[in-house]
């Protein structure tokens, strides 16, 4: 046996106890991924994502007490009203002190997945393991077979669940070296209504930790969902993740995916969609710096006909950074009247940045309208020129014209205090660019 | 109007008849020996043998790819094809009176003006009839510019320098499974070079046909066009019907240095297997060409409705500085055809430009992928590309696919990428046909208009050719 195989066993901690359905899942999760490991950059889906230096580390058991961090540390990622649901995880383990979960409509529920695991019930046997393919890749094999905690929001048919929730998952400097196996579930019921944020960020941004996040979400019947995901890891740490989507009959689902931490971040978003007349808008933006590598593949497969999926992905590189995105449609024979529009911009602002960007559709039926458009290219000197002769100075010109890129797909987002939380991030990182 | 549309789909490929003509056959199966013989068969000098053979070693630790393509066949058996096969003759072929009348038959059933007297608008044309050239028409009016059109057995005998200097400068003998496999094998084909500063008068031109059964062509093209220099060059090929795949695995390489364009279009119209799948060619062609001087240019058409399955990706390496790379296809699938191609323009000189355009129509059970690279390398300053790809789709039983990867290391270059999938309207046809049209030739018109991009680039009795084709393989399936 290999001295890598032998890490990526290691690699797996235990899991925690669960219901006695979970455990054949965890078996099995844990065999494939003994048998497969990690992907390399062999895989097609892994080609251009250097994941080579995640299977050479011996990674550390998540730690069972978390590192210090308090009210005063959050408060700078916490964002929008008090009063919304805030849930906290410190290195991976879920803080009570720091959570803040008001009244919740009949039958809602939000809060950690362990303690629900625990407790048991027929809601996570339903969907617990049941949307994300654990085969989707050795991560998440390896997060089916020992995520430890994460974010459980369930909101019941019919209800509104009029606060949006914020899943909060920091990491301090105890988490060096730790891989972290988190996994969430939301389940928005037939016709219910949520807006769930998932925040990840650092007290300590020096620290090289590996997070393995898996996502679960399923959109019932006629119900709505904003899913927003902003990145902000540390920028020696390695984050994958996979969110998968189940859609169902006249459901409306939206993500804004933003990434600006790592070394190394890929974000795998799979939506599946089950049933006819379903909309789906997939929006993203990453910024990177420094030596980063930020990956998004998105996956949306248009199984049943009259089904819309609208998806913007825009990406801002600078210094030695590379961007990768693949974008994927899938159109069944049977998916007539599918709308789909697929865009992937892409601002290089180095000579040393690098993109690799795939759109690719697969599409078998005739009467569809499939669209997609990627581009790669620099400031428009025009638009330079003007905002010069109109009194701007160059570098405020330059830094406007980059706010306005990455604006025009925030302008995306419904939720006024997300959508004014992630302006500010662009600008804050625009400080930065130069 | 179902039934004359029927009539139309199931109309017999017209090129599937058999040439009853004595052959030189190699024994089947491959090895070194093999490899002796045809460069033995072709009295190749010292270092072409070498060259064959280091190919041949390095073809034997490669793998057929199965992989990545987005079709599926049947692995090959390699040990069970002839590679090469001669019409038989008693005199070494050269002149158009030695050719066999039975041949010359052959290419007027096709179609082809060899015989000089029928020739129209002064195409040259060099005649592949399974593995050997056997003949190449104007040839002595294009020597008295300098102007080097010969079968490449010929060139190795005649101009063996310039066949050193440029053979797999552009596709490398280990380049990928197929070429590494040509270059072992490759019995023939077209040569080409164009000296400084002339424009070739008049379009030169190869028509290939597969005759023997069981037996693959391995041709190789090489054009060479010198500084300033420019040529038009048109490729044709058709073979018999056969229940067997039948292998084609060529390869063509261009080099365009200063100043010169290389215009490269193809239409290709193999047997492409029964309406079930049965038989037809299996393309699997590397194209390649080089800009490697400033200010060069180099273009691919292509017409692709022929063949079981293609897998061919013409490209162009952008090396010069201010180098144009252009690549415009259409590719038709119906039936059970499969189809992966594009195309990969490398930008590595400054200032560069391309341009892709390709249109695929996909009918019947037929699958249609695009597969295309733009690689924009750090030194490329300013370079430029824009690709639009689109897809139409007859019936929901067939697909469409595109693969476009885009890797950019140059912030001052730019790049466009679009691609649509459509169908052909209800509303397009009746607007039509309100007008007086019938519906074969309001989809005739519809399908054609897509494809006009295309068309418009290749001269003109290729693009009348191509229109027909496009009938032939297509409108049966609209109903």
């Amino acid at each position: 046996m290999s001295a890598t195989r032998v890490q990526q066993r290691d690699a797996i901690p235990l899991a925690p106890s669960g219901p006695g359905w979970l455990e054949p899942v965890r078996r099995a999760a844990g065999a494939l991924f003994a048998r497969t490991g990690f992907p390399t950059q062999r895989d097609e889906e892994w080609r251009f994502t250097p994941v080579g230096p995640i299977a050479t580390v011996a990674w550390q058991r998540s730690p069972t007490t978390p590192g210090a961090a308090d009210r005063t540390a959050l408060a700078a990622f916490r964002f929008g009203q008090p009063e919304w649901f805030t849930l906290v995880f410190v290195d991976g383990v879920f803080s009570e002190e720091l959570t803040t979960i008001g009244p919740l409509p009949r039958g809602a529920r939000v809060g950690s997945l362990r303690a629900a695991l625990e407790e048991g019930g027929d809601l996570l046997r339903d969907h617990l393991t049941r949307h994300a393919p654990t085969d989707a890749s050795g991560f998440t094999a390896l997060n089916t077979a020992s995520f430890t905690d994460g974010g459980l929001v369930y909101v019941p048919a019919g209800a509104d669940l009029d606060r949006p929730v914020h899943l909060i998952f920091v990491t301090t400097s105890a988490a060096a070296d730790a891989a972290l196996h988190l996994r969430n579930l939301l389940v928005v019921e037939r016709g219910a209504r949520a807006n769930v944020i998932e925040s990840y960020v650092t007290l300590a941004p020096g620290t090289r930790y590996l997070a393995n996040l898996v996502t679960e979400v399923s959109v019932a019947a006629g119900s709505w969902l904003e899913h927003t995901r902003i990145q902000r890891e540390s920028e020696r740490a390695y984050h994958i993740a996979l969110t998968h989507v189940d859609q169902h009959r006249d459901s409306h689902y939206r993500s804004f995916s933003m990434a600006l931490g790592g070394a190394l971040a890929r974000h795998n978003l799979h939506a599946r969609l089950n049933d006819e007349n379903v909309e789906t808008l997939l929006y993203g933006l990453y910024l990177t710096r420094g030596e980063q590598t930020a990956d998004s593949h998105t996956a949306i497969y248009h199984d049943h006909p009259n089904c819309r999926s609208w998806e913007v992905y825009k990406g801002i590189l600078t210094d030695r950074s590379r961007a990768v995105f693949n974008g994927k449609v899938f159109v069944k024979p049977e998916a007539q009247k599918t709308d789909a529009k697929q865009t992937n911009r892409n601002l290089l602002l180095s000579d040393t940045a690098k993109v690799d960007t795939k759109p690719q559709l697969e599409i078998f039926a005739d009467d569809v309208k499939c669209t997609h458009g990627a581009t790669v290219g620099r400031l428009d000197d025009v638009a330079l020129f003007y905002a010069r002769s109109r009194g701007i100075g160059a570098e405020a010109a330059r830094r406007l014209l980059i706010y306005a890129f990455a604006a025009e797909v925030i302008d995306e987002v419904a939720l006024e205090p997300v959508r004014l939380e992630l302006d500010r991030l662009v600008l804050e990182r625009l400080g930065t660019v130069g | 109007m179902s039934s004359s549309v029927e009539s139309l789909v199931n109309r017999e490929y017209k090129y599937g008849f058999v040439t009853d003509i004595e052959s030189d056959l190699a024994p089947k199966g491959l090895n070194e020996d093999i490899v002796r013989l045809i460069s033995a068969k072709k009295g190749e000098p010292e270092w072409l043998l070498d060259w064959r053979l280091q190919a041949y070693r390095n073809w034997t630790r490669m793998a057929e790819p199965h992989n990545w393509p987005n079709i599926s066949y049947e692995p090959v058996n390699y040990q069970d094809l002839r590679y090469y096969a001669a019409p038989k003759t008693t005199t070494p072929l050269g002149s158009l009176d030695d050719v066999d009348p039975k041949l010359l038959e052959t290419y007027t059933k096709l179609g082809i003006p060899l015989s000089e007297q029928k020739l129209l608008a002064g195409v040259a044309v060099d005649a592949i009839f399974d593995s050997v050239s056997v003949g190449t028409t104007y040839k002595a009016k294009l020597a008295e510019q300098g102007i080097i059109f010969c079968s490449f057995g010929e060139a190795v005998r005649e101009h063996p320098e310039l066949v050193r200097q440029y053979l797999g400068s552009v596709v490398p003998a280990g380049d990928n499974f197929f070429a590494a496999l040509n270059a072992a094998v490759f019995s023939d084909g077209s040569f080409v070079y164009i000296p400084k500063g002339v424009k070739c008068p008049m379009e030169l031109s190869t028509y290939f046909r597969i005759n023997q059964a069981e037996t693959g062509q391995f041709e190789r093209t090489l054009i060479v066009a010198d500084e300033g220099a420019g040529v038009s060059y048109l490729e044709g090929c058709t073979a018999p019907k056969r229940d067997a795949n039948q292998l084609h695995a060529a390869v063509v390489e261009l080099v365009a240095l200063d100043d010169a364009s290389i215009k490269y279009s193809t239409v290709q119209n193999w047997y492409a297997g029964d309406a079930d799948g049965k038989g037809g060619i299996l393309n699997f062609v590397t194209k390649r060409g080089k800009c490697a001087g400033t200010r060069s240019k180099i273009s691919w058409t292509q017409v692709e409705t022929g063949s079981a399955i293609t897998w061919k990706y013409p490209s162009v390496i952008l090396q010069g500085d201010d180098s144009v790379g252009e690549f415009y296809s259409v590719a038709v699938v119906n039936n059970r055809q499969q189809a992966d191609t594009g195309t990969k323009m490398i930008h590595v000189g400054r200032n560069t430009r391309s341009t892709i355009v390709s249109k695929g129509i996909s009918a019947g059970r037929g699958q249609n992928s695009y597969r295309g690279l733009v690689k924009v390398l750090p030194r490329a300053a300013n370079a430029r590309n824009y690709t639009q790809c689109d897809s139409m789709l007859i019936g929901n039983r067939c697909g469409a696919h595109t693969f476009p990867y885009i890797d950019v290391q140059n912030a001052s270059s730019s790049t466009e990428h679009e691609a649509s999938t459509s169908k052909i309207g209800e509303d397009q046809i009746f607007y039509l046909k309100q007008r007086g049209l019938n519906t074969e030739n309001a989809i005739s018109m519809i399908v054609n208009g897509f494809c006009k991009e295309v068309f418009k680039e290749l001269p003109m009795e290729f693009a009348v050719e191509a229109q027909k084709l496009l009938g032939v393989s297509l409108e049966g399936s609209v109903g």
